[in-house]
């Protein structure tokens, strides 16, 4: 079964320079339909992930990696094209969103579990899970602003991995771990890819996603550069990194 | 995309804010009472001793009665229309339902409202008014208010991802109403001509229904109740079609 499928997706966005405001917003109805130009993330993007894959999406800076991810998690929607996704979605899209600086850790597990579409019930069975896996000790009573960003990481990926979806975004927050912790959600995204589910993760460092997943995409400036075997993906990569500065 | 539950994502989000709101006040929900209270006594000083005025009984609690939904209009409107910008790390890294966001940040409110309400009471009871049989139309009428101002929240929430300054197009129209709305003057004293436009403001409206009850002892007119009612459900049914139009839009402009 195809897990997520991109079939031609192309995603732009205005060259709004910051500027949103009424005045703008009437003159430029009133005087011009459109306006400014269009800044492509992601031009012309198909590729298929089967359930039970793992998949890194490689790139530099600005390459389109978190606009892809958005696509995939249903948060944005693309100019053009179809995105199919089969499976319940759990994200780690960035450190901490969706957590609350004044609230403690344990509330704010609430709040993201609920966010993230757990149900009372299954939040309460979960939650002593969660709470161990992220191993944070007497922190979890204390306001989130007091954390370091290695505890919010923890934190929210057990949220994430501990709901058991059937593909799991990350989009690069494991880094902030220390090397516990890290080897730690290594062995448990391990056992998850064992167990049949979909991985799909974003870096532009490619050294710990290798062990990881299977395939890789490489995208620079919103292109689809190749995709294939991982090992292939990231040496080609690498290879044009190291010309490209030398 | 999200099946998540309703039942307990919504009041997970209202608790949220309303522990972020007053876990950093030192008064804590004492401000609730603290700010139309004060309203009230200037409000009642200005207009029993500085432009005398004989002819209102009870005059605080009269003027109470058009702060208390007045204010909850004010503070659940603005908190609704920013919620959606003020949430914007959710929207664009969550997949929860965007309508959730501005409905949640109205009904954070309505906390906030029934202290209100409380003191409204304590008002009533001390000028000598009485529980009666008219008083079950109030919570009718203030659950009116809050589906008005949650569909009106969806609408201009959404404005304000795309243009940030509707926000203060927001608290300029606060500013306004506060003159237009009763709430120092009686209904009755406004001339003929302009009563009609009076009766398409939901606000002035609940005002008017708020007072009939509670100082009158009077069921609110059909007429009003149904107008109410109708310009409440409208404005939900059009911020939930314009929500929808405009939210695809959302995660490009956050």
């Amino acid at each position: 079964m195809t897990a997520i499928e991109f079939k031609n997706i192309s995603k732009s966005f205005h060259m709004h320079t910051g500027r949103m405001l009424l005045r703008d917003r009437l003159t430029k109805r009133l005087f011009r339909r459109q306006v400014g130009e269009r800044f492509y993330a992601l031009k012309n993007i198909s590729f298929k992930l089967e359930a039970g894959d793992g998949l890194a999406v490689i790139g530099s800076n600005g390459a389109g990696k978190t606009t892809l991810l958005g696509l995939v998690a249903g948060l944005a929607t693309p100019d053009e094209g179809t995105v199919t996704v089969n499976g319940r979605i759990a994200t780690l899209l960035e450190l901490g969103s969706g957590f609350h600086p004044d609230l403690t850790g344990e509330e704010n597990v609430r709040v993201n579990a609920s966010l993230m579409g757990l149900s009372r019930r299954r939040t309460a069975e979960l939650f002593d899970q969660i709470v161990e896996f992220a191993d944070i000790g007497d922190f979890i009573d204390e306001s989130l602003r007091t954390y370091s960003s290695g505890m919010i990481m923890r934190l929210a990926f057990s949220v994430a991995i501990n709901m058991d979806p059937e593909i799991l975004l990350i989009d690069e927050v494991l880094a902030v771990g220390d090397q516990a912790f890290q080897a730690k959600c290594f062995d448990r995204i391990h056992r998850y890819r064992q167990s049949g589910k979909t991985l799909l993760c974003v870096s532009h460092a490619s050294g710990m996603v290798q062990e990881l997943c299977d395939h890789a995409i490489w995208l620079d400036q919103g292109e689809l550069m190749l995709s294939g075997r991982i090992g292939d993906v990231v040496a080609a990569y690498e290879g044009r990194r190291t010309t490209a500065n030398g | 995309m999200w099946n998540g539950e309703y039942s307990f994502l919504i009041p997970n989000m209202i608790e949220k804010d309303f522990k972020i709101r007053y876990r950093n006040m030192s008064l804590g929900v004492f401000w609730s009472l603290l700010n139309p209270l004060v309203m009230m006594a200037v409000i009642t000083f200005v207009f029993t001793e500085v432009f005398t005025n004989g002819s209102i009984p009870h005059f605080s609690l009269f003027v109470l009665c058009g702060l208390v939904p007045f204010n909850f209009f004010t503070i659940a409107w603005l908190s609704g229309t920013t919620s959606l910008v003020d949430n914007a790390g959710l929207i664009k890294r969550v997949a929860v339902p965007r309508e959730v966001i501005p409905l949640a940040a109205v009904l954070s409110n309505c906390l906030h409202m029934l202290i209100q309400i409380g003191l409204l009471f304590v008002f009533v009871f001390a000028f000598g008014g009485r529980p009666n049989w008219h008083w079950v139309w109030l919570p009718f009428i203030w659950g009116l208010e809050i589906v008005f101002v949650c569909g009106l929240s969806l609408i201009t929430a959404s404005l304000n991802v795309f243009s940030r300054d509707i926000r203060y197009v927001v608290e300029s129209a606060n500013m306004v109403l506060f003159w237009l709305v009763p709430i120092f003057y009686p209904f009755s004293i406004i001339p003929q001509q302009h009563k009609e436009l009076y009766q398409f403001n939901p606000v002035a409206a609940l005002v008017l229904a708020m007072r009939t009850i509670l100082l009158d002892g009077a069921s609110p007119a059909p007429s009003l109740l149904i107008k109410l009612t109708a310009s409440s459900v409208t404005m939900l049914v059009i911020g939930f079609l314009v929500f929808r139009q405009l939210k695809p839009k959302f995660y490009d402009y956050l």
